[in-house]
């Protein structure tokens, strides 16, 4: 068992749901496959999606929904 | 009331030209930001500064109570929305009443009667303003559709009426084609969005997007005269010029008319505009939506007629008489505005927040920059990527664009991408140099142009 820790992208804000009003593209201990969508990051107005570049099963989340992110910081861990 | 102490409700440029606009009346100034926004300009130029939450504007800039709060614990008597966030919310505006405090901008009432699309479009034709021809909702049956179109007029857009942004949009050239697209865009949008409904819309093939800013006190209105503002990427306006050289005089006249009557109509009270489609080909001008609120482009007008819109703005808030008559207002030369962004145009303008390592400002007769940067900043990513606006005027529209390509290559701001290659550019284009543009000519054109080699250039070849 490993752990694999997604780091942001980029600096922004982070979405884990699609829009509002819609539920987590994930929660911990969800299976997670290679490309799947795990959140958002909002930069001036502009989206880009956070995909698993691994599969595995999502271990905790380091940040709530709609925080605010560096490029860096620890999104969440993936155990593969 | 006379105005002791304004809060400002907003932050980036436009914080920044309204603590300039209060400060120009003599009065004091409050500055409200997020946590993300603490060593903004406009926190260092304000009197007083409160933090209202984080980062989010949800949590922040959209938090009525805390904005509130802040302006109770300040003692500002007035509120000022800038434009985006709480600026066109009646319950906002209501909010800031009940409290015993000004709301600068309309009453509640006309924000929330021109903030409905269907209620602005009834009450622009109650004021015999040209608006875009349609089936005024959606066609209850099919059948009656080839009627209403040869109504409308050909060439016809088929809307979904659960679309928007451009989705679920077909466009008809004769009753032939309305008969096989009508099925299909009823199909496509019961499957799309779940709901068949459909109305119809004169399509205008090559439309100018041109809008008249007003300025009213409640009793009367006055026009100070029309924008066009075509060159627009993704519906975003990136250039904007007053006036709007391709009216005819008597057009211009006519626009300008109907927009007074509109805002005396619904009782405006501050800096409105009115957005109109012109189509070049018959002449025709068409009531698109009224923005209740000071716009991004208001220094255009500012720089042709001489008025200082925010502060004006403040003064009819205050409870003053508009103090101008139609012909006080004197349209002189021509002025262009560019939108400077935080992205990178060679990168399909990608968002490029950071820190400005240097600021090289252009100055001179006819050169105006409103911006939020100083060197030593960083901009945020989690707001707009509007850094600043520069503006220049001169006599003519070739004076004008002429010292447009100065100004921009005395511009240096150094850390950041910015829009400054595209504006090189277009300052250099052939059709925008002869104002042969419309509303979707920038998006053809920016697959055919290059922004790679130096971003700032030397001197204008």
């Amino acid at each position: 068992m490993a752990i694999t820790t997604v780091a942001c992208p980029l600096p922004g804000t982070f979405y884990r749901r699609p829009a509002p009003d819609q539920p987590p593209f994930k929660g911990e201990g969800d299976a997670v496959s290679v490309g799947d969508t795990l959140g958002l990051v909002e930069v001036m107005k502009s989206f880009t999606p956070v995909t698993a570049e691994i599969a595995g099963t999502i271990k905790q989340f380091h940040v709530e929904d709609e925080d605010a992110v560096m490029a860096g910081q620890p999104l969440l861990d993936i155990e593969t | 009331m006379a105005l002791r102490k304004i809060l400002v409700a907003n932050r980036g440029e436009i914080a920044v030209r309204i603590i300039r606009a209060a400060q120009d009346l003599g009065l004091a100034t409050v500055q409200v930001y997020s946590k993300a926004d603490a060593d903004m300009l406009a926190v260092r130029l304000a009197d007083e500064a409160v933090e209202i939450g984080p980062a989010h504007p949800v949590k922040s800039y959209l938090k009525i109570d805390a904005i509130l709060q802040a302006a109770r614990d300040t003692g500002a008597d007035a509120i000022h929305p800038g434009y985006g966030f709480l600026a066109e919310n009646a319950g906002f505006a209501e909010a800031v009443e009940a409290a015993g405090l000004v709301f600068i901008g309309p009453t509640p009432e006309t924000i929330r009667t021109m903030g409905d699309k269907a209620a602005a479009r009834a009450s622009a034709q109650a004021a015999g303003v040209p608006v875009v021809p349609g089936s005024d909702g959606v066609i209850s049956d099919l059948a009656t559709a080839p009627a209403l179109a040869e109504a409308i007029g050909y060439p016809v857009m088929i809307k979904a009426a659960a679309g928007g942004g451009g989705r679920g949009i077909r466009v008809a050239q004769d009753a032939d084609e309305l008969a096989t697209l009508l099925p299909q865009a009823s199909q496509e949008a019961r499957s799309a969005f779940g709901d068949g409904s459909l109305y119809l819309e004169r399509f205008v093939p090559r439309a100018r997007h041109v809008e008249v800013q007003v300025l009213g006190d409640g009793r009367t209105a006055v026009h100070l005269y029309e924008r066009e503002c075509s060159l627009q990427r993704r519906r975003q306006k990136v250039w904007e010029e007053a006036p709007a050289r391709a009216l005819p005089n008597d057009v211009r006249a006519a626009l300008c008319a109907s927009a007074v009557r509109l805002a005396e109509a619904c009782h405006y009270r501050g800096a409105g505009t009115l957005e109109y489609l012109y189509d070049d080909a018959s002449g025709e001008f068409f009531f698109i939506e009224m923005n209740t609120r000071i716009q991004v482009e208001h220094p255009v007008t500012e720089m042709v007629t001489g008025i200082d819109l925010v502060r004006a703005m403040i003064r009819i808030a205050g409870g003053e008489p508009l103090g101008l008559k139609q012909s006080d207002i004197v349209l002189r030369g021509h002025a262009i505005e560019v939108r400077i962004n935080a992205e990178d145009a060679a990168r399909d303008f990608m968002p490029n927040p950071g820190t400005v390592s240097g600021l090289t400002v252009p100055g001179g007769f006819g050169v105006r920059f409103d911006t939020m940067l100083y060197t030593g900043y960083t901009v945020p990513p989690f707001y707009d990527s509007l850094l600043g606006k520069l503006i220049v005027w001169d006599d003519t529209r070739e004076g004008a664009l002429l010292r447009l390509r100065r100004a921009l290559a005395e511009l240096q701001v150094e850390g950041l991408k910015t829009t400054v290659p595209l504006h090189m550019a277009l300052a250099r284009d052939p059709d925008v140099a002869a104002g042969r543009v419309h509303t979707r000519w920038l998006e053809g054109w920016l697959p055919t142009a290059s922004f790679e080699g130096p971003s700032q250039g030397g001197a204008a070849p």
